[in-house]
């Protein structure tokens, strides 16, 4: 029993499991209890899966001990570039491969020149982040492309998929992709590069790891994540701006952070990640709920932030020091 | 005569303009606990990295069991059959201690082009058998090796290595930073490595580790062998006289 208690209180996830709990009820009440109304969570399920699937990306890389700022960038080159290649006549399906197959370029470029050069990731994503955010802008012209309602099937990944009107086709593309990483990361060899890498590096090589190879490959999902994410976002809106996605590349870092992924490297976890995501979706959902000056949105994730980190740190120190002995 | 498991041949390594190996030449017969020793800077770190393909030599050849052979990753030496302790440990702090055990080489229940499933119950009950084959008694194969002492860890990343059936085991400063009760458990462990017919180089540079557990000294200064002979003809004196 102790045991299980420690073990718990070492799951980088607690602090946020605990805040969401405390959160939710905070905001049921202050909202006059319509926060958990159906119209209410179906406005959280909508934007939900695009945040969290940057988060999901960002996490992942992380846990292998680097960085990606150009998170936010990609999200919006992504459904642009595509959108520019719908307008030129290019079928809906290959022009999201080929956008796809754009960010994992990226996803390549920003790991492929941090090995290289031996160079911190938050550098290179730094540069990257400026550079697809203007060539966001340069592919469209200056001129948003316009794709008529109905002119692409875009109800593959934003359609409502009951009839109450609930949950949308976004919401099970996330549910699936997240499960999915989360197992890649916890359940099969190549996870265990991952965190071994992000853990510690010298030991990983020695083992005779690919450390390279699996940094790059976990670059190329982030990208490939944050691309999909921005093309749901746009396909929700139907509407395809250079603008979209800015600052979610710290969101995306903050939503990890909560989650109980370590700045180092080697600890987290996807579900981290995820619950990190909700939450910022649920402070912003229930301050307007709430009715409370939306202006303290930013400042609420922030505090969020530092408050998680402090109380994750906090619970794992009592967890350790709980006394459970290792030798028999 | 028994041909030598490892044999090295008039090594060079350069790094940076400095010449770290000059001209190595050494031979290891199977069975034998060799004791490398040298100040630091000697070279013995070097000539151990390239014996564990973490460094490529720039001159000369390595024979393993008489057959040239060709390091060129740490996944060359191990599927040779040997096994590196790095003094930095070769452990991630942060990862279980069946998760450590088989890192780079995970049983897998299925796989497509080398990335599949991992076999948990595989990793864990052979955990606990490799663990408790060096004489370590942990409680659980899912403690964190961070969690565990210096001695402990030393002997996870040697029972790690037996378990891998290696041939040669190098042991790089297996005792430095640990308790002196600590290191008279590892120094146990590599005692019982002779007595499974498994091969040790032990490297240190403290003469008394080495002494107490060694056939064979070997000691190297300015990237050469300066001294090497059975552990019975000669003597901590003669050995720190030479470095």
């Amino acid at each position: 029993m102790r045991r299980l208690f420690k073990l718990a209180l070492q799951k980088p996830e607690l602090a946020g499991v605990l805040l969401m709990v405390v959160l939710v009820i905070f905001f049921q009440i202050r909202s006059d209890y319509v926060f958990l109304s159906t119209n209410n969570i179906r406005g959280i399920l909508g934007l939900l899966p695009e945040t969290a699937l940057v988060a999901v990306g960002v996490t992942l890389l992380m846990i292998c001990g680097e960085f990606d700022l150009s998170v936010g960038s990609v999200f919006a080159l992504m459904p642009m570039t595509m959108a520019v290649l719908v307008v030129a006549g290019v079928p809906f399906w290959l022009a999201i491969l080929i956008a796809l197959a754009m960010c994992a370029a990226i996803g390549f470029i920003n790991g492929w020149i941090t090995i290289t050069f031996d160079i911190p990731s938050f550098i290179t994503t730094l540069g990257m982040m400026f550079m697809a955010r203007s060539m966001t802008v340069v592919v469209s012209g200056g001129f948003p492309p316009r794709i008529r309602p109905g002119e692409v099937p875009s109800w593959v990944f934003v359609g409502f998929i009951d009839e109450g009107g609930l949950i949308r086709a976004s919401v099970i593309w996330f549910v699936v992709i997240a499960v999915l990483i989360g197992l890649i990361l916890s359940r099969t060899n190549f996870g265990n590069w991952v965190r071994a890498t992000g853990g510690f590096m010298p030991a990983a090589q020695a083992m005779g790891i690919p450390t390279a190879k699996v940094k790059i490959a976990c670059f190329m999902i982030c990208s490939v994540l944050a691309g999909f994410a921005g093309m749901i976002q746009s396909l929700r809106l139907n509407s395809f701006l250079p603008s979209i996605g800015e600052g979610m590349e710290l969101q995306a870092v903050a939503a990890a952070v909560i989650g109980g992924t370590s700045l180092a490297g080697g600890i987290g976890s996807i579900l981290g990640g995820l619950i990190g995501a909700t939450l910022i979706r649920v402070i912003d959902n229930g301050m307007v709920m709430s009715q409370v000056d939306s202006n303290w949105f930013k400042f609420a994730v922030g505090a969020l932030t530092i408050f998680a980190v402090i109380g994750n740190s906090w619970l794992r120190k009592r967890g350790r020091a709980m006394k459970v002995e290792t030798e028999k | 005569m028994t041909t030598p498991i490892i044999s090295v041949r008039n090594l060079h390594k350069w790094y940076s303009g400095v010449h770290a190996l000059k001209g190595v030449s050494l031979d290891v017969m199977p069975g034998e606990a060799l004791g490398l020793v040298g100040d630091n800077g000697a070279g013995k770190s070097t000539l151990i990295n390239i014996l564990s393909g973490l460094h490529r030599q720039d001159e000369g050849e390595i024979l393993v069991e008489g057959e040239k052979a060709d390091i060129r990753n740490p996944k060359d030496s191990m599927r040779l059959g040997i096994e590196t302790i790095y003094q930095y440990n070769s452990m991630v702090p942060i990862m279980s201690i069946s998760r450590n055990m088989f890192i780079g080489r995970e049983p897998l229940k299925w796989s497509i082009g080398g990335i599949g499933w991992l076999d948990e119950r595989k990793m864990r009950q052979d955990s606990v058998a490799a663990i408790a084959d060096v004489d370590l008694h942990l409680r659980s194969p899912d403690a964190l090796v961070g969690e565990l002492s210096g001695g402990q860890r030393q002997g996870v990343a040697i029972a790690r290595a037996m378990h891998f059936r290696s041939k040669v085991m190098i042991l790089d400063e297996p005792t430095n930073h640990l308790s002196v009760k600590e290191t008279a458990k590892v120094i146990g462990f590599v005692k019982g490595l002779k007595a499974q017919g498994v091969t040790s180089i032990f490297i240190s540079h403290n003469m008394h580790h080495v002494f107490a557990c060694c056939d064979r000294i070997v000691a190297m200064a300015l990237g050469q062998v300066v001294l090497d002979k059975k552990v019975n003809e000669t003597s901590i004196e003669e050995v720190s006289e030479m470095l």
